[in-house]
């Protein structure tokens, strides 16, 4: 046997059973990139399960009934459980009060006798319009979109459309239903 | 005198009983290296040093105040598990369960004992993190478990927040409501906060009431029925398990930056 023969058959014999270097090192770097992989793809499973699909909560818009269900100069507060909402009417137009006070989230109570809405939590207080007037409050009262429903007349109200009076929004005409 | 032999013989008796062996392996501790081995050998004395030193039980130095924050943690632990024997995390029996267990469950106090360590656990917490300030103990090599202690801190609060919610009465209800609503102006993550505005695809923005922090904090966009099953998963299991995790690398890094610091 040759030298060369021989260092030809150890050599062939030695690359069919060791990984080369730069083989070892690539197939290391797919494992890694496929568990990094896994892992991102666990965490974002877990993250996505946290945000459910389906809420039991309230619809964010809904049907009040025609507008002579309510009483000028009054604010009704039917809808105030369930949709937290107070729908007031005067003279001139119908508007859609949401009622979370724009201080820290509260429902605010409506005072009757004093003509005002007034927070429990921290004492803020809101004319009949939602302009505020008194405690910590920054802002107004937000008004939800209110129009009436082609189909059947009723009143529709959508709390997702919100107009903020420091935007000058209350003049938009679906923060109202003008009073013909 | 027979008696003190006779006391004696029994001891020797017992202690040389396969069942005590098996147990306690290195026998009285009564050689230096018999208590090392029996603190190093022992699952729950390994956290503890094998030697503290005299200004370490030094009432007037260290205040007992973190010692007084995990005994209070063990108390909450055992109190809030008895509890979860009566309390019913849905919004139809919450409230009920919480009156129930103050009124019709024997020891009813079991529920204010429950209350009340929460609040002077929250109270230890920052006489703790005083003295350790006061005494100068965040300082190197100690900087790390200060780090650590401030992450216990934030959960100890974080604790305090969900078990807030659980009673489910108006003071929790808008509590919860108020300290959420924080949440919103989260930076990048909360609908109102600053960048989410910019976080859009095609104009249509990413973080929205229904996808944001708040959103994933509460299970919904109202504080009600998912927000109060979440605040209990958080407040029974999962902050406990953390907290419990981190104070033995609390208590295992005292140990290993020096014990506990002696006065200057």
């Amino acid at each position: 046997m040759t030298e060369s023969e021989s260092r030809g058959v150890s050599a062939a014999g030695s690359a069919a059973v060791a990984p080369t270097r730069r083989g070892f090192i690539s197939w290391l770097a797919v494992g890694w990139l496929a568990f990094a992989a896994g892992i991102g793809a666990f965490v974002t499973t877990m993250a996505r399960f946290l945000f459910p699909n389906v809420l039991f909560e309230p619809p964010s818009s809904f049907k009040a009934g025609y507008p002579s269900d309510y009483q000028v100069g009054e604010v009704d507060e039917r809808w105030k459980e369930k949709y937290q909402i107070w729908v007031v009417r005067n003279t001139e137009m119908t508007y859609a009060l949401i009622t979370v006070c724009t201080h820290l989230g509260c429902i605010p109570n409506w005072l009757a006798s004093q003509n005002k809405f007034k927070c429990p939590c921290h004492g803020s207080g809101y004319y009949r319009s939602g302009i505020n007037f008194e405690g910590p409050t920054p802002r107004p009262l937000e008004r939800a979109a209110i129009s009436i429903s082609p189909e059947d007349g009723q009143i529709f109200i959508e709390k997702a459309r919100k107009f903020l009076y420091e935007k000058g929004q209350w003049t938009d005409p679906a923060a109202s239903i003008k009073t013909t | 005198m027979n008696l003190e032999k006779s006391w004696r013989r029994l001891q020797q008796q017992v202690v040389e009983t396969q069942v005590w062996k098996s147990i306690f392996r290195v026998g009285i501790p009564n050689t230096n290296r018999k208590r090392v081995l029996a603190v190093l050998g022992n699952v729950v004395l390994h956290l503890h040093p094998v030697k503290t030193r005299k200004s370490g039980v030094k009432m007037r130095y260290t205040w007992c105040a973190g010692g007084m924050t995990f005994f209070l943690f063990l108390v909450l632990t055992f109190t809030g598990l008895l509890l979860m024997f009566y309390y019913r995390p849905t919004i139809e029996y919450a409230y009920g369960d919480m009156l129930d267990l103050r009124e019709q469950v024997p020891f009813g106090i079991m529920r204010e004992m429950h209350r009340w360590g929460a609040h002077a656990m929250v109270i230890t917490v920052w006489i703790h993190m005083f003295r350790v300030f006061m005494t100068g103990s965040y300082k190197p090599p100690r900087e790390f478990n200060w780090n650590v202690g401030v992450v216990l801190l934030v959960l100890t609060l974080l604790l305090s927040f969900t078990g807030y919610l659980l009673p489910w009465d108006q003071l929790a209800i808008w509590a919860i409501t108020v300290g959420s609503n924080m949440a919103r102006a989260t930076p990048l993550a909360g609908y109102e906060g600053p960048f989410a505005a910019q976080i859009a695809f095609n104009g249509v923005n990413l973080v929205t009431a229904g996808s944001d922090a708040r959103f994933g904090l509460l299970g919904g966009r109202i504080v009600g029925a998912n927000a109060l099953l979440r605040f209990y998963v958080l407040h029974c299991v999962f902050i406990p398990l953390i907290a419990a995790f981190l104070m033995a690398v609390h208590f295992w890094r005292v140990r290993k930056d020096g014990g506990i610091s002696g006065p200057l």
